[in-house]
């Protein structure tokens, strides 16, 4: 080898000394970084200080769905400078410690795992994707820090174990909301599925709106699938067509419900189109444009409720983030933080396993998005909304549909 | 494959082979030793990120062999990783055959390596048409590929599709990661250092003068594919077993590319370079913390500047035991 690199060697020799320096800062730095982990562990085996509350946050900050975990990270600030504001916790501030996950299953373990070992937080809230809840869940669980996910619906996140909570509603729910609206609200007979085969999520809603609205004396003439990413969806359309049915219900995500949307119009198609809180975006008008105006989907909350803790919310987002009005996402992330911190208020210790009792012991919490109860599963039981397309990033308040 | 002798057992003036498995059985003496201190002293998160670097400098290494040392550009490294982790988790997590054999350490070590043989046989799938192209075309197809394997598994309900393989056995540790770094690092260093090896270094040299020379350029292709895609797939199945979830986004674009990263960092062809970019592009991140939301930011600036001061890379072609500054304990170098 030597002899094969020695006519390369020759001219890179100068930079060498450079090349050292570099080298040099970066182990520096690394030992740097040892150093400091050392002190930060002597505190961590120590007992934690339970005297002030630390949350701890992990969220998707930077990425292409960053705009989930910045919505989440608002809300949960407001909740806590609130809290703040009003004395904080036996008269200490609360302190967040938010972590981003780059949107990667991964990177989450590895923040929660900072968070718990590092930080010593003493509860945990997030995240908004199903799976990166899932991911690092066993590690919450495994220290035994309870951890609130504000607003991932899948079933599986809360039986990671009895330190898992969650503030929303599962999947199954949503479908059975929308049937009890298909067949009860707006007494239609028949409907046709267009399911996201690809997509846990839409897979559920469909089977358990499929389920409830045959309870409730309705009938699916046809359910048929697609996968997320497809284009076309006329083939299906064309047979759903055939059949007139009264209600399409498409639980997918907003990019492909307003493609299927502007084809189903296109091949004047005229029955009610219905999803889920996947419908829950600005994009959706912007990419079916008038196709999706008069279309229903479940929400968590609308921010047109005449309720206090709405208005009150609402207004102080708005003032706070130059008029820009809530999502469902930003709405999910103060209630997270809310439970977490009345929890806190009622617990006896700030330990995180009274904290857990306490947060299991949520009932009729007044939230944003509904009125909280948390069940033996750990789950939300709350009711949903139904919210109408009106027009562009317009939805109209419809009802309210309980557990 | 006349050469497959030096392949795996050195050249003429190797260490004897009784002196290897002595010196095999005290590293992994010294491994368990190490392990044992590191998890009972140190913080679990600062763990997770050695553990990480771990998985990160197989992953370099493996890469470095083909980008590096063959000189085929190749942007599909998560493929490799997926099948390795897919594979593996499915056996220990889905499938379990043998009783709870699976479930067992020693299982999931077979496993490992089950996933590793996987991403062999895939890796020589993606060889094939790297006798055909060269450069940024072959990029592109091993890009491809990269993306062919995500959606494949995506699309696979058995492994959870979109929702991700939850519950995989927690079986990798820093014994079994930096082990698995060790045996990289050797069986890649021997066969670079073989007349195989050599055979490979001139292919990246040029390719038409060593196919003049009489070497079997596309058979020396897909020998580093083959063994790069290996340790690549053991890569993944250690990292699923730490992890304990995998899904498909996990094993995305991205991910290739932070391989990429970690030699291009280090510098091309360097086995040291792979090495200190792995533990770069993997610790920084972590270091920057700090930073907030402009960590990653701040990341990439520090990777534009170490490219702007050292356009090798940071060990160029070069190897740390090479410096001026180190006293001299190599033997010398053959002429």
């Amino acid at each position: 080898m030597g002899a094969l690199m020695g006519g390369v060697m020759r001219p890179v020799f100068k930079s060498r000394n450079r090349s050292f320096l570099v080298f040099g800062i970066v182990f520096l730095s690394l030992v740097g970084f040892v150093n400091c982990t050392k002190k930060g562990d002597t505190g961590a085996s120590a007992q934690a200080d339970l005297q002030a509350l630390v949350l701890g946050e992990f969220g998707t900050m930077t990425g292409p769905e960053s705009t989930f975990g910045i919505s989440t990270h608002r809300g949960i600030m407001m909740a806590v400078e609130e809290a703040n504001a009003s004395g904080g916790i036996q008269g200490k501030p609360i302190k967040v410690i938010s972590l981003d996950d780059q949107g990667r299953s991964d990177e989450a373990v590895t923040a929660v795992t900072k968070l718990v070992t590092q930080e010593n937080v003493q509860l945990i809230l997030g995240e908004v994707a199903s799976s990166r809840s899932i991911a690092a869940a066993p590690v919450a669980q495994k220290y035994k820090v309870p951890m609130i996910s504000p607003s991932s619906t899948n079933p599986r996140v809360t039986q990671v174990g009895d330190f898992i909570f969650r503030v929303c509603f599962i999947d199954p729910f949503q479908g059975k909301v929308m049937a009890k609206f298909a067949a009860q609200n707006l007494k239609m007979k028949t409907a046709a599925i267009l399911r996201d085969i690809k997509s846990d999520y839409s897979v559920g809603l469909a089977d358990f709106f499929a389920e409830d609205f045959q309870k409730m004396g309705g009938k699916i003439i046809s359910d048929l699938s697609y996968s997320s990413g497809d284009a076309d969806f006329k083939a299906q359309l064309t047979a759903i067509k055939l059949k007139k049915p009264d209600v399409l219900f498409i639980p997918g995500y907003y990019t492909e419900v307003g493609l299927i949307a502007r084809q189903a119009r296109e091949l004047n198609y005229n029955g009610v189109l219905m999803g889920g809180d996947g419908w829950d975006s600005a994009k959706l008008t912007e990419i079916g444009g008038k196709a999706v105006v008069g279309g229903y989907f479940s929400s968590h909350y609308s921010p047109k409720s005449d309720k206090p803790v709405v208005q009150n919310f609402v207004a102080k987002y708005k003032e706070k983030y130059n008029g820009e009005v809530p999502n469902g996402l930003a709405a999910m992330g103060y209630d997270a933080a809310r439970v977490a911190i009345a929890a806190a208020l009622k617990s006896s210790t700030l330990a995180p396993t009274d904290l857990r009792d306490a947060v299991a012991q949520t009932k009729d919490f007044e939230g944003v998005t509904g009125v909280i109860s948390l069940n033996d599963e750990r789950n939300a039981v709350k009711p949903a909304v139904v919210l109408k397309v009106m027009a562009s990033n317009d939805y109209e308040y419809v009802t309210t549909v309980n557990p | 494959m006349a050469d497959t002798h030096s392949l795996f057992f050195g050249d003429e003036d190797g260490i004897k082979t009784p002196w290897q498995i002595l010196g095999f059985a005290l590293l992994v003496l010294v491994l368990m030793g190490v392990s044992a201190l590191i998890e009972s002293n140190i913080n679990p998160y600062v763990q997770r990120i050695i553990v990480n670097c771990g998985i990160g400098i197989i992953l370099g290494l493996s890469l470095n062999l083909v980008n590096g040392c063959a000189g085929q550009f190749s942007l599909g490294h998560a493929g490799f990783m997926a099948v390795g982790a897919y594979i593996s988790a499915y056996l220990t997590t889905v499938l379990m055959p043998f009783g709870g054999f699976f479930q067992t350490e020693l299982g999931v070590g077979v496993a490992v390596v089950a996933g590793g043989l996987a991403a062999a046989l895939s890796g020589y799938i993606v060889g094939l048409p790297s006798l055909r192209l060269r450069g940024d075309y072959l990029a592109i197809v091993t890009l491809g590929f990269g993306e062919i394997i995500r959606i494949v598994f995506l699309n696979i309900s058995a492994v959870g599709g979109p929702r991700g393989l939850p519950g995989i056995p927690l079986a990798s540790n820093f014994f079994w990661v930096y082990l698995w770094a060790v045996v990289t690092f050797a069986v890649i260093y021997r066969l670079i250092h073989s007349s195989a090896g050599r055979a490979i270094l001139s292919v990246r040299e040029d390719e038409i003068s060593s196919q003049s020379m009489g070497v079997n350029v596309s058979h020396y292709k897909v020998v580093a594919f083959v063994v790069s895609a290996f340790f690549a797939g053991v890569a993944g199945g250690l990292f699923a077993h730490y992890q304990g979830f995998i899904d498909p986004n996990t094993f995305n674009f991205n991910r290739s590319v932070e391989v990429v990263i970690m030699v291009v960092i280090g510098g091309m062809g360097s086995f040291s370079g792979a090495v200190i970019g792995a533990i770069l592009v993997t610790m920084l991140p972590e270091l920057l913390r700090f930073f907030a939301e402009y960590r990653m930011v701040i990341f990439s600036a520090l990777l534009v500047l170490v490219m702007l001061l050292r356009p090798m890379g940071i060990f160029g072609r070069h190897e740390i035991w090479e410096a001026s500054w180190l006293p001299k304990l190599k033997r010398k170098p053959k002429p």
